[in-house]
C-alpha cells in the first residue's frame, strides 16, 4: 500500500546511522536534482521575484521587477482575517477528519482483519468518493444543503431552523465540506498503520493489567502516531490552501472567504499578481513552519 | 474509572491454586480443548507437556482470559475467574511470541505491569527483575536492539516481576541456547520456589518439563492423557502416547495368554512377556506392554530362564550408536520388529558390536501395560531427543489424519 510509505518516520530509526558517501550516490541523484530544480525551485523563484514586483508607473496594470518588500506587509495588513479564518477551518476540519477517521481506520484495519473481503470493499468504499470530480461532489452539497434542499427541509419542519434559511454559505458549510473532501487523506495512512498492528501487544497490555482504555492510551495510540501524524499533515495542507469549498460558487459566501480564495482573486481577477504571489509564499512558509514544528514534536515519540 | 478493577493489592504472598473444570474450547470447525478438568495446588510448578498443536497455548489462553471457553468454569484461588476479563485476573503470561512493546524501552516494558497498577517504586522493581535475567545493561534500549534469546528474557521478566498469584509460561526458553536455557530453568525454579508462586509451565521439551516441575501433565489432541509426578510419569506411564513422548519405550502388542493375581503373561508374536498386574492398565484381552531401553540387558548367549526376568531373543544388532556413558544399541528381533537398549559402558568388554547376535532380558518389576494399544508401526524408530522439526512433522501427519477423519 503506497500510503505506508507516509509512516516512514517511525521506523528510520532503527537503520543504520552511518552511511559512506560516495560520488556515484550523488551521480545517481542528478536526475531527482535536477527535477527539483526544474519544477520546484524554478517556480519558486519566479514566485519571489513577482511577489516583490512594483506597479509600472507609466502603464497601469503592469508591474515591474524591484525590490518592494512593502507587498508583504500591505497583503498581511490587508487580508489577516482571511488568513486566521484558513488556519482555524483547516484546524477544525482536520479535528473532525481525525475524529471520524480514526475510529474507521481503526474498524476496518482491526475490526474487520477477520474478513479480508469485507476489509477490501470497505478500503474501496473510503476512497471511493475519488471517482467522482471533486468539484462535482463539493456542488451536490451545495445542493443538499441548500434553502430548497432536504437538510434546511427537515431541520425547519423541526422547528430547529427558520424556514427560507441556508447552511450553504456558513462556516459549517465550509468546515463540514473540507472535512469531508479531506477525510480519506486521514484514514488511509492511520489505516497502514493499524492494519499492521501486532493484536498480541494488545493482549500482552490486558495481560498486565490494562484495561481498554488504558491499553489503547499506552499501546495502540502511539504504535499509530505515525499514521495519524501523516494524516493530520494529508489533511492539514491541503484544507489550508483550499479555495473551493469556500467560494461563493461552492459552500462558502464573503463570510467565508479562505487565503486561497483570496490568491485565486488576486491572480485572476483583480490581477495583482504581485500580492497574490506574496500571499502564496507567506501561506508556505506557515504551513512549513507549522510542519516543521510538528513532525519534530512528534519525532520525540512523546507526542502521545 | 476501570483502575478499580485491575488487581491491585500489591504483590501476591503466595501462589493461588488454580482449577479448570469442563473446560472445552471450540474454534470454528475445531476443537482445541475437549473436557479438560484440571487442577494445579497452589505453590506448584506444574509442567504442561505435550506435542506441538496439541493445545497447549489454547489452555493458558483461556486461563489468562485472552480466549474464552465454549464451555466450562476456571477457578483461580477459589474464586470463579470465567466471567472476568484478562486485566483483572491476578494471572501474567510470558508469551511465546514475547510480545514486547517496540516503542518502549526494556524498563518501561518490565515496569508496564507495575505502573497499570500503581505500584510506587515501579522502576526499581524493574531494574531488579532485569538484574535477575541479567539484562540491567540494556534496560534504555528497545526491543528491535535485542537478540531473540534477550527479549524472551525480558518478557520474562515483565511477567516475573509482577509476582502474580499465578504465572503462565508459554514455552519460555524455546529461543535460548543449551547453557543459558540450564541456567534460567534454575533461575526460574529458584523464583518459584522462593516466592511460593504458582507456576504452569508449557513445554514441548519433556527434558525441561521432567527437571523443573513437581507435576508433569501430558497433553495430546487437546486432552491431558496423564499427570503425576515426574518419576512415576516416566516409570508407569499409561498411555502409548505418554511411553513414547516423554522419553523413549519398547512396546509390545499380544494377548493375555495367562494371568494371576499377581502378573499376568503377554504373548507377543511368540515371545511371552510378563508384567506385573499392580503395573498394568488392562489385564485380559489384547494389551500392549512395554519397557524403557536402560531397563533391558543384552545377553551374548541365551540365559537360563529365571522367575521374575523376561528374555526374548535371539535377535540381530541392526544399529549401535556409542555417546560416551553409554550405547545405544537397536536390535531387530523376528516377528517383535527393532527394540532399543540402552547399556551403561561400564567395561569395555561389554561391548557389542554391529551384527551380533544377542538376546534380550529385563527384571519383570520394570515391565508396564498401557490403557490403550500402540498403532502399528513398521519398525519403531527411536530418536535421541524430540526435535521441533520432528514434533512439527509429526503434527503435520496427526493435522492430515484428523483431516480425512473429518
Ligand atoms: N484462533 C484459532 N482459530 C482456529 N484454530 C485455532 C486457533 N487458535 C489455535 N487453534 C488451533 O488449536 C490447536 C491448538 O493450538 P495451540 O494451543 O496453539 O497449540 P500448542 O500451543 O500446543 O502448540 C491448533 O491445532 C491450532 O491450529
Ligand atoms: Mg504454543
Amino acid at each position: 500500500m503506497a500510503f505506508t510509505a507516509f509512516s516512514g518516520p517511525a521506523t528510520a530509526a532503527a537503520e543504520p546511522a552511518a552511511r559512506r558517501r560516495s560520488p556515484i550516490a550523488l551521480f545517481l541523484l542528478l536526475p531527482g536534482i535536477f527535477y527539483l530544480v526544474l519544477f520546484f525551485v524554478t517556480p519558486l523563484i519566479s514566485l519571489v521575484i513577482t511577489s516583490l514586483q512594483a506597479p509600472d508607473p507609466l502603464i497601469f496594470g503592469q508591474y515591474v521587477n524591484a525590490f518592494n518588500w512593502q507587498n508583504y506587509v500591505t497583503v498581511l495588513e490587508t487580508y489577516w482575517p482571511q488568513a486566521i479564518r484558513s488556519g482555524g477551518y483547516a484546524a477544525l476540519a482536520t479535528l473532525f477528519a481525525l475524529l471520524i477517521g480514526f475510529p474507521l481506520a481503526y474498524f476496518i484495519g482491526i475490526t474487520l482483519r477477520p474478513y479480508p473481503l469485507i476489509q477490501s470493499l470497505a478500503l474501496v468504499l473510503v476512497i471511493a468518493p475519488f471517482f467522482i470530480s471533486f468539484l462535482l461532489r463539493t456542488l451536490a452539497w451545495k445542493q443538499i444543503f441548500s434553502t430548497e434542499g432536504p437538510v434546511v427541509g427537515l431541520l425547519s419542519a423541526i422547528g430547529a431552523m427558520p424556514a427560507g434559511s441556508s447552511i450553504t454559505g456558513t462556516d459549517f458549510a465550509v468546515v463540514f465540506g473540507l472535512t469531508y473532501n479531506f477525510i480519506p487523506f486521514m484514514v488511509l495512512p492511520i489505516y497502514a498503520t493499524l492494519v499492521s498492528l501486532d493484536l498480541r501487544l494488545l493482549e500482552a497490555s490486558n495481560d498486565l493489567y490494562g484495561s481498554p482504555a488504558t491499553t489503547f492510551r499506552t499501546v495502540t495510540l502511539p504504535l499509530s502516531a505515525a499514521g495519524v501524524m501523516s494524516g493530520t499533515l494529508l489533511t492539514f495542507i491541503p484544507a489550508a490552501g483550499d479555495y473551493i469549498n469556500a467560494s461563493r460558487e461552492f459552500l462558502g459566501s464573503t463570510e467565508t472567504t479562505m487565503i486561497g480564495n483570496v490568491i485565486e482573486a488576486n491572480f485572476l481577477v483583480l490581477q495583482n499578481f504581485p500580492a497574490a504571489a506574496a500571499l502564496s509564499l507567506i501561506l508556505m512558509a506557515f504551513i512549513l513552519v507549522l510542519v516543521a514544528a510538528y513532525v519534530k514534536r512528534s519525532g520525540t515519540e512523546d507526542l502521545l | 474509572m476501570t483502575n478499580n478493577e485491575v488487581p491491585k493489592s500489591g504483590f501476591a504472598e503466595a501462589g493461588a491454586d488454580l482449577e479448570l473444570v469442563g473446560i472445552t474450547k471450540r474454534f470454528p470447525g475445531f476443537t482445541a480443548i475437549e473436557e479438560l478438568d484440571l487442577t494445579i495446588p497452589a505453590g506448584s510448578f506444574f509442567a504442561l507437556l505435550g506435542p506441538s498443536g496439541c493445545g497447549k497455548t489454547t489452555t493458558l489462553r483461556l486461563i489468562a482470559g485472552l480466549e474464552e471457553p465454549t464451555a466450562g468454569r476456571i477457578l483461580i484461588g477459589g474464586k470463579d475467574v470465567t466471567a472476568t476479563k484478562a486485566y483483572q485476573r491476578p494471572v501474567n503470561t510470558v508469551f511465546q511470541s514475547y510480545a514486547l512493546f517496540p516503542h518502549m524501552t526494556i524498563l518501561q516494558n518490565v515496569a508496564f505491569g507495575l505502573k497499570r497498577r500503581g505500584i510506587a517504586n515501579a522502576d526499581a522493581l524493574a531494574h531488579e527483575a532485569l538484574q535477575l535475567v541479567e539484562l540491567d545493561h540494556v534496560a534504555g534500549r528497545k526491543p528491535t536492539q535485542l537478540s531473540g534469546g534477550q527479549q524472551q528474557r525480558v518478557a520474562l521478566a515483565r511477567a516475573v516481576v509482577n509476582r502474580p498469584a499465578l504465572l503462565l509460561l508459554d514455552e519460555p526458553l524455546g529461543a535460548l541456547d543449551l547453557k543459558l536455557r540450564r541456567q534460567m530453568q534454575v533461575e526460574l525454579k529458584d523464583i518459584q520456589s522462593e516466592v511460593g508462586l504458582t507456576f504452569l509451565h508449557v513445554t514441548h521439551d519433556q527434558e525441561e518439563a521432567m527437571t523443573m516441575a513437581d507435576t508433569v501433565a501430558v497433553m495430546n489432541k487437546g486432552r491431558i492423557e496423564q499427570m503425576g509426578p515426574p518419576q512415576e510419569l516416566y516409570e508407569l506411564p499409561h498411555t502409548a502416547f505418554v511411553a513414547k513422548f516423554l522419553g523413549q519405550s519398547n512396546l509390545f502388542t499380544g494377548d493375555v495368554v495367562s494371568s494371576s493375581s499377581t502378573s499376568m503373561v503377554v504373548d507377543a508374536a511368540g515371545s511371552k512377556i510378563e508384567v506385573p498386574v499392580a503395573r498394568a492398565q488392562r489385564t485380559s484381552g489384547r494389551v500392549t506392554v512395554g519397557v524403557r531401553p536402560e531397563k533391558v540387558t543384552l545377553h551374548d548367549a541365551a540365559p537360563t530362564a529365571t522367575s521374575g526376568r523376561n528374555v526374548i531373543g535371539p535377535g540381530r544388532i541392526t544399529d549401535v550408536s556409542f555417546s560416551g556413558v553409554s550405547t545405544q544399541y537397536e536390535v531387530t528381533i523376528p516377528h517383535l520388529g527393532a527394540i532399543s537398549v540402552f547399556a551403561q559402558n561400564t567395561s569395555i568388554s561389554s561391548l557389542h558390536h554391529d551384527g551380533d547376535t544377542v538376546w534380550l532380558s529385563w527384571a519383570v518389576d520394570h515391565a508396564f501395560g498401557l490403557a490403550d494399544e500402540a498403532e502399528a508401526e513398521p519398525v519403531s524408530r527411536f530418536h535421541a531427543d524430540l526435535d521441533t522439526s520432528m514434533i512439527a512433522v509429526q503434527s503435520r501427519k496427526d493435522l492430515e489424519a484428523e483431516l480425512e477423519e473429518a
